[in-house]
């Protein structure tokens, strides 16, 4: 299992849109992976409960992941919300 | 876990805020209450300080029966800097030394109409709710003939088409993806959405629809027991599926333990069908009815039986 905490810099936060394509992303990878913000964790491959965290532009987030390709998996998704764009 | 603080008691159950107003954003960290009536007779060693405090009308009384040293040493010694709330109730007048006191530490002073016994079990109520623990799962929740039903899996499964199917059925929706669940009780567990996502389903292909919009409010709660879990994974050739549901598998979630039923999905299988004749069978179960136990005495029986009729 790998983890790491880290800052949101999508401008807009993850909103619907962004959080769709999070989520696509998530998907590629057959680990689990968990989002954790404030002490609630979902998991990152619904876009339901990615959205009911409601994570905007600067919070900070933990990335967890647990399986074959963990390593990959998180590498992808922190350069997907570090992405400024 | 959610924060509870002393302005949402006063907000609650319509508090008077006598005095140390700086306070009221005190958080409270247990749903216990005290009376301190020892603590009034100058027992000062095993405090509860942390604990809202209640005084009714036998500790007033008695307190007014104090010499003025006492009664200020007493009330200086009650307002800590860590008591939530010193709760005055049936309407009566605060002392002037537990105003003073308070001031000095900022412990809010608050008044209620009520009884103390009353006040104090609507508080208990209140408190034991917000303060117990909670977790959130992946999965899905629906009230299938009243009994609470969350249906995990992996992503895809098919969990949401499966409570769309249930919904369509007549039952009740409650959440979908991510279920918020607080331990009320030492086995009991209560399901609810996240305020954002609430009586909302995504179902793959159709994206985002509003239930309770597109079925109307009898399609919805807002939330419901947990009683039953069901678990979906795609059909794997290799593993034994139970047969003959003699066995009750468990699952536990914080600290409650529920019974859990791992129902395998292939193309061809109508999920919701199996689910909902899973939730009437727990019923029955719960009733006394155990078909699959019935089954095998009988079954039992006849085999003894045959063996007699040999000779």
């Amino acid at each position: 299992m790998v983890e790491k905490k880290v800052e949101v810099r999508l401008k807009t936060g993850l909103q619907a849109r962004p959080a769709a394509l999070f989520v696509q992303e998530a998907n590629r990878f057959s680990s689990d992976i968990f989002i954790e913000k404030d002490g609630k964790k979902v998991n990152a491959k619904s876009i339901m409960g990615l959205m009911s965290l409601a994570i905007n532009s600067g919070s900070e987030i933990t990335l967890i992941a647990e399986g074959n390709d963990e390593e990959e998996a998180l590498e992808a998704l922190i350069n997907y919300i570090q992405n400024e764009n | 876990m959610s924060k509870v603080r002393t302005k949402d008691i006063i907000e609650k159950f319509q508090l008077e805020l006598i005095s140390g107003e700086e306070g009221i954003s005190r958080p409270i960290i247990t749903s216990d209450l005290s009376r301190p009536g020892l603590e009034m007779a100058g027992y000062f060693t095993y405090y509860p300080k942390e604990r809202i405090q209640l005084l009714g009308r036998t500790e007033l009384t008695f307190f007014a029966k104090l010499t003025p040293e006492e009664k200020k040493s007493r009330m200086e010694q009650l307002c800590t800097d860590v008591t939530p709330a010193i709760i005055v109730s049936r309407e009566m007048e605060a002392p002037p030394e537990l105003i003073e006191a308070s001031e000095k530490s900022n412990v809010p002073v608050l008044r209620s109409p009520l009884k103390t016994t009353r006040l104090s079990s609507r508080l208990t109520n209140f408190l034991e709710s917000k303060l117990a623990p909670t977790t959130a799962v992946h999965g899905v929740l629906v009230d299938i003939y009243g009994v609470g039903v969350l249906i995990t899996g992996k992503s895809g499964v098919g969990k949401s088409e499966t409570a769309l199917e249930l919904v369509k059925r007549g039952h009740r929706l409650i959440a979908d993806d991510c279920v918020e669940i607080r331990q009320e009780d030492r086995d009991t567990l209560v399901g609810s959405a996240p305020e954002l996502i609430r009586h909302l389903l995504e179902i793959r292909g159709l994206g985002i629809i509003d239930v309770m919009t597109l079925f109307g409010a009898g399609a919805v709660r807002s939330h419901k027991r947990i009683s039953l879990v069901i678990d979906l994974e795609l059909w794997d050739p290799n593993k034994q599926y139970d047969r003959l549901g003699l066995d009750e598998e468990k699952m536990k979630i914080l600290d409650a333990e529920l019974t859990k039923l791992t129902i395998p999905v292939r193309p061809g299988r109508n999920l919701a069908v199996i689910i909902e004749v899973a939730a009437m069978n727990f019923r029955l179960k719960r009733m006394g009815f155990n078909a699959a136990e019935q089954f095998t005495n009988k079954l039992a029986d006849v085999i003894e039986d045959g063996d007699h009729d040999d000779f």
